[in-house]
């Protein structure tokens, strides 16, 4: 690699991480109508589920394509859980929760060219944080694999699957984002 | 026990919210309810094959599913006899054997003991292998695909444990042709766990008509599967039905003839749903339009089979925790789109990211705290709405409340939990009796 490809490389990582991190922030100052901006239309926002399987089965301990899922979410079914929110009589989310998304691990993964319109596999870890009502709290863990498409100066995310550690899930309902 | 429920007057029907919180009263359900009632297990199509096998519980009883040497399905208790240990920590799988990781005692598909280390040094003839198999159910059912179990050797047969009930099983786990196709579970369980009484759950899926209310946001979000409704496609007229035997169910009844625009939201499931709902008419004529929607069949056993297609299995983990454990049917004969579009929908409505089912857990579990402190839990709950006044409904079993804003399959729910806190065993909890 040259060095000014090391220096491309370096620009667009961080680049990458500016764009994940203020998506973050979004989430966190709830400004969920300007979140759900940095995805494509044709997004899918998946959750697989984990099971607990045998060594020989374990490449299938994330749920695959057909199966269930806790999220599988396109652009309709993820504006109707921004809408949700919005009502003000969500009750899940009424009031709404304290939450904090904290990412790391990101990298970029495969072969990628920077141009109008290019696909670039990103992967990231996140601790995301819930604090509800009184003392109700959730830590959820995992890792999410992201293809951000460029476009203009800046990226949408055209795929978001986020693989959750837990199998049974501790927390009461999932009615934050990830 | 002295009984919960106090009844006094034409609208006056109480329940002690102690039994929501009292672990007293918690222990006595595990061994009064949950270890005589018949519960779901699983579903046929997760253990197709000999040697398949899936982990559930009964009450908070870690249980293998499995299908035996001869095909059929077995349930038993997932814990070595030798020290405890779970000898399976699968969720699901193949395999020939159970093997115990502590010290190694294995066991069969029918759960026999097959293998223990040093069997001839340490144990002489008077170790008798056969007791030692894992602890089986007392019976084992299945119906329309679900495999359900009892701990109970005296529980009345499956079917007449449903009741009236059975009907609207046999229709709703069928296909929506009505005809004798499969229904699968979609590969998965969504498992979570929620801070709330196993109670409020059943009641919730028994069809508490006037909870309406927690799913405001849905209707108003419009997350229903055809274009501009709420969080289903429009109902026929609604029916709540409860039967003595402590299920609660909801029906809904449409004019067979007339034409219904479902699923509007997807063409291929639209014209997959016109396809099946005309056969539907020619095989069952004006009862086609006659079609189960939901229910509770007791004690926690939920479901739902029309929008969205489901079965939730609440399994009681303390006076205040409710481990759910939900999946989705589908048609087995559906095209992959159908099929895909469907369980799209269905875990966008239920499970814990499911947006409708995301408000009950939030009510559930603070109605379950509400009824801890030392007021909240002397006090009583009113389930007196629309006491007393029912009827029969032609096509549809049981007595139907004339009311659809009515607390009648709460009261029955209770009215059964009741009796089996205090009969002493199934003799005196056959129907006939307890009636």
């Amino acid at each position: 690699m040259s060095t000014h490809d090391k220096l491309a490389h370096l620009l667009l990582m961080r680049e990458i991480e500016d764009f994940l991190y203020r998506e973050a922030d979004l989430l966190d100052e709830r400004e969920f109508n300007t979140w759900l901006e940095l995805f494509t239309d044709d997004i899918r926002y998946w959750m697989p589920i984990r099971r607990n399987l045998s060594f020989k089965n374990r490449d299938r301990d994330i749920s695959g394509d057909g199966e269930t899922a806790w999220f599988d979410d396109n652009r309709r079914t993820l504006q109707s859980r921004v809408n949700q929110i919005m009502t003000g009589v969500h009750w899940a989310e009424e009031p709404l929760s304290r939450v904090s998304h904290l990412i790391s691990n990101i990298r970029i993964e495969g072969e990628y060219r920077d141009i109008e319109g290019a696909e670039i596999l990103v992967k990231s870890h996140f601790l995301v944080h819930r604090n509800r009502l009184e003392t109700e709290t959730a830590f959820l863990a995992g890792r999410r694999h992201d293809t951000l498409r460029r476009v203009g100066d800046s990226f949408r995310i055209c795929k978001r699957k986020i693989i959750i550690d837990q199998t049974t899930l501790t927390v009461k309902n999932l009615s934050f984002f990830f | 026990m002295k009984s919960a429920i106090t009844v006094g007057g034409a609208t006056n029907w109480f329940v002690d919210r102690n039994i929501f919180s009292s672990p007293d009263v918690y222990k006595q359900e595990l061994e009064r309810i949950f270890r005589r009632a018949w519960l779901y297990v699983g579903h046929e199509s997760q253990i197709p094959k000999v040697g398949d096998f899936f982990l559930t519980k009964m009450g908070e009883d870690s249980m293998i599913l499995a299908r035996d040497q001869e095909g059929r399905p077995r349930v038993m208790l997932n814990s070595c006899r030798h020290r405890g240990m779970k000898v399976c920590r699968y969720d699901e799988g193949n395999t020939k054997l159970f093997y115990c990781p502590y010290h190694a005692w294995s066991y069969g598909l029918d759960g026999r003991l097959v293998g223990l280390p040093a069997q001839k040094e340490s144990y002489d003839e008077s170790f008798d292998k056969s007791k030692w198999g894992l602890v089986q159910v007392a019976q084992v059912a299945t119906f329309k695909g679900t495999i359900w179990a009892t701990w109970d050797q005296n529980a009345p047969p499956f079917e007449e444990y449903l009741g009236g009930a059975a009907d609207a099983l046999r229709v709703g786990l069928g296909p929506w042709d009505a005809g004798d196709g499969e229904v699968e579970v979609i590969s998965g369980v969504q498992k979570w766990i929620v801070p709330a009484n196993w109670k409020i759950v059943a009641e919730n899926c028994a069809g508490d008509t006037l909870h309406d209310v927690s799913h405001r946001s849905v209707d108003l979000a419009r997350i229903g599967p055809g274009e501009g409704v709420g969080r289903r496609d429009p109902f026929g007229k609604l029916y709540l039905t409860h039967h003595g035997e402590g299920h609660g169910l909801l029906y809904e009844k449409f004019d067979h003839t007339a034409p219904r625009e479902h699923y509007s939201a997807s063409p291929e499931t639209a014209t997959y749903f016109q396809m099946t709902w005309k056969k539907r008419v020619e095989r069952l004529g004006e009862r086609a339009g006659n079609a189960p929607v939901l229910g509770n069949i007791f004690p926690s056993s939920g479901f739902h089979v029309g929008q969205p297609r489901t079965i939730v299995a609440a399994h009681p983990r303390g006076p205040n925790e409710t481990e759910l454990w939900r999946v989705f049917l589908v048609d087995k004969a559906a095209p992959p789109e159908v099929k895909d579009f469907l369980r799209r929908y269905y875990i966008s409505y239920a499970g814990p990211a499911g947006m409708t089912e995301q408000d009950d857990m939030e009510n559930w579990a603070y109605a379950t705290e509400g009824c801890g402190g030392a007021i909240g839990s002397s006090l009583q709950f009113h389930y007196g709405a629309a006491m007393g006044q029912s009827h029969q409904e032609p096509f549809i079993p049981g007595s139907v409340s004339d009311q659809f804003w009515s607390e009648q399959n709460a009261r029955q729910l209770y009215t059964r939990w009741q009796q089996f806190m205090d009969a002493e065993s199934w003799d005196q909890l056959r129907f006939e009796d307890a009636r």
